[in-house]
């Protein structure tokens, strides 16, 4: 910033380097692996979708900023980072007007509704990807096979459907992904397949190893709060694992619900949005202790056999009530003081 | 009804009738003081009925005729009623009315009566007027056919959307894709925001 003029604004006066969009960069940085190996396993069909929704958050953050507030943010990468969170947790014969639709609602019905950057209540990605699964509950669990032959000449044909027609139904081999083959069938995968993501699934959630990769590098430039992501992983791993030595026939093994589904996704990249998660220590304890129990409960008693989504959508509704009953430090403020001037 | 009254800029052909206080009366139940847009009455059966117009509409006219009839009984008795038994007495006038709707329905289509479910018997929940018989009526008129507006834009949007039909008749052919949320009773609170966004845009 290169002002000349004398600026007088409350404290803090001190900023730190890191702004909004240098963060969201690192952020849409690290996804970068995710995203070309989506492209490398389902092929230019993935880089279409990814393009799509991309383009969708954009544009509808651009039309309305423009209108609501007189002030572009558009060049902060938040809607850029929205677009590409909900374009990997799609299937990747996701017809692209419905994924374009729910770039829009992500960013209108996610992000605007409350007033924009930094008001939501929930992550826009997963309001999107909730809305698309309410309106269009088939589209969204047609998974397709990984790493077919062709896939870099060929267009999923379900993608290029003509916009509020049904999909074409695809004479392609649909795919179970690991978590439907388990809880339906009673099929277990191979970890060493859940962990590299050569299993079928949405777009950004087959190679958890790259998605752990993309979070220790947020997690030391600080750009996430490891607790979130730790959390909720340890929650999981500790409740399955309880599980899994009761019963190991009924239930995954936490290798199993640890690696496979959207949960690496969402428990760091997701999880750990800084607007809609809470802000005291404690509070983001509690916070990931619930997803991690919610994610479990879904998975395994649940109708649905995926159930990261609501988890965290879940956990971002608790998120408001954490801060407010939990006292946490304000910036500028020593601790003695902090609690009388909280009211 | 606190709201306050704008002086219009331009008289045009709706303000000039509206100043007239009996027109006035009818014209804010459509308009000014909407039940379901401004007032933000009976949002209970307005999610759980507008998942298609038929049921809208149904229920809007069911809706109107119960205000138009009870408005007008009620406010012929007005001075008759001891002040003990105000309530009870409107509820029992209400309900009578209620009831007969109710059973017309079901004598007419019985699957529309079973779509409609409780919401018919829920119509009890209305107010009574303190005005005098004509105006009453107006006021009763307005309301009703407001609520029945309101009802069918959201029962026709959602109809569109979530089944491809206007009236049970399919406008989009067999391969339109449905948003299934919008016919669910959760669809009911989506046509706001959208109706927002247009209006920004």
């Amino acid at each position: 910033m290169k002002d000349q003029t004398l600026q007088i604004r409350t404290s803090p006066h001190l900023k730190r380097p890191m702004a909004t969009n240098t963060i969201m960069l690192h952020v849409v940085l690290s996804l970068i692996p995710v995203m070309a190996f989506a492209v490398y396993s389902f092929g230019i069909t993935a880089l279409l979708l990814i393009t799509t929704t991309t383009a969708a958050c954009v544009a509808t953050e651009y039309l309305l900023n423009g209108k609501e507030r007189g002030k572009q943010n558009i060049k902060d990468w938040s809607a850029v980072l929205t677009g590409v969170l909900l374009a990997l947790t799609l299937p990747p014969g996701f017809p692209l007007w419905m994924a374009f639709v729910g770039g829009m609602i992500a960013i209108a019905l996610g992000k605007f509704v409350f007033g924009g950057l930094g008001q939501n209540l929930f992550n826009p990605a997963l309001v999107g990807r909730a809305m698309l699964q309410a309106a269009f509950p088939v589209a969204i669990t047609t998974w397709t096979e990984t790493l077919v032959n062709g896939r870099f000449s060929h267009i999923i044909p379900s993608s290029l459907t003509i916009p509020f027609l049904e999909p074409i139904k695809a004479d392609a081999v649909s795919g179970a992904t690991p978590l439907s083959a388990f809880k339906f069938d009673k099929v277990s995968t191979e970890i060493q397949d859940l962990a590299f993501g050569f299993t079928s699934g949405s777009l950004g959630e087959t190679c958890a190893f790259l998605i752990v990769i993309g979070g220790v590098y947020l997690g030391v430039r600080k750009m996430l709060n490891w607790r979130i992501p730790v959390g909720i992983l340890g929650t999981v791993a500790t409740l399955t694992t309880i599980l899994y030595l009761s019963d190991p026939v009924t239930y995954p093994s936490p290798w199993m619900m640890l690696f496979s589904g959207g949960l690496m996704l969402g428990a760091v990249y997701m999880a750990t949005d800084m607007v809609s998660s809470p802000l005291s220590t404690i509070g983001i304890w509690i916070y990931s202790f619930v997803i991690g129990l919610l994610v479990v409960l879904i998975r395994i008693w649940g109708g649905l056999p995926e159930g990261v989504m609501y988890a965290i959508l879940f956990g971002n509704a608790l998120a408001p009530i954490l801060d407010k009953s939990i006292p946490h430090r304000i910036y500028g403020m020593s601790s003695k003081n902090q609690n009388k001037n909280r009211a | 009804m606190a709201i306050k009254k704008t002086t219009p800029t331009k008289v045009g052909f709706f303000q000039s009738l509206a100043s007239a206080p009996s027109t006035d009366e009818f014209i804010k139940g459509l308009w000014r003081e909407n039940p379901t847009f401004v007032q933000v009455l009976g949002m209970c059966p307005t999610l759980a009925v507008t998942n298609s117009l038929t049921n809208a509409l149904a229920m809007g006219l069911a809706t109107a005729f119960v205000l138009v009839a009870s408005n007008g009984l009620i406010s012929s008795l007005r001075n008759f009623i001891p002040k003990q038994v105000r309530i009870a007495t409107y509820i029992l006038i209400i309900a009578t009315f209620v009831t007969l709707i109710d059973y017309g329905i079901q004598a007419t289509s019985v699957s529309l009566h079973k779509s409609l479910g409780a919401f018919i018997s829920l119509i009890v929940v209305t107010f009574a007027s303190k005005n005098s018989i004509g105006l009453s009526l107006l006021d009763g008129l307005g309301m009703g056919l407001g609520f029945t507006f309101a009802l069918s834009c959201l029962g026709a949007l959602r109809e569109i959307m979530g089944n491809g039909s206007l009236l049970n008749f399919p406008i989009f052919g067999p391969a339109y894709q449905e948003w299934v949320v919008m016919i669910l009773p959760a669809g009911g609170f989506l046509p706001s925001p959208f109706g927002y966004f247009f209006l920004m845009l």
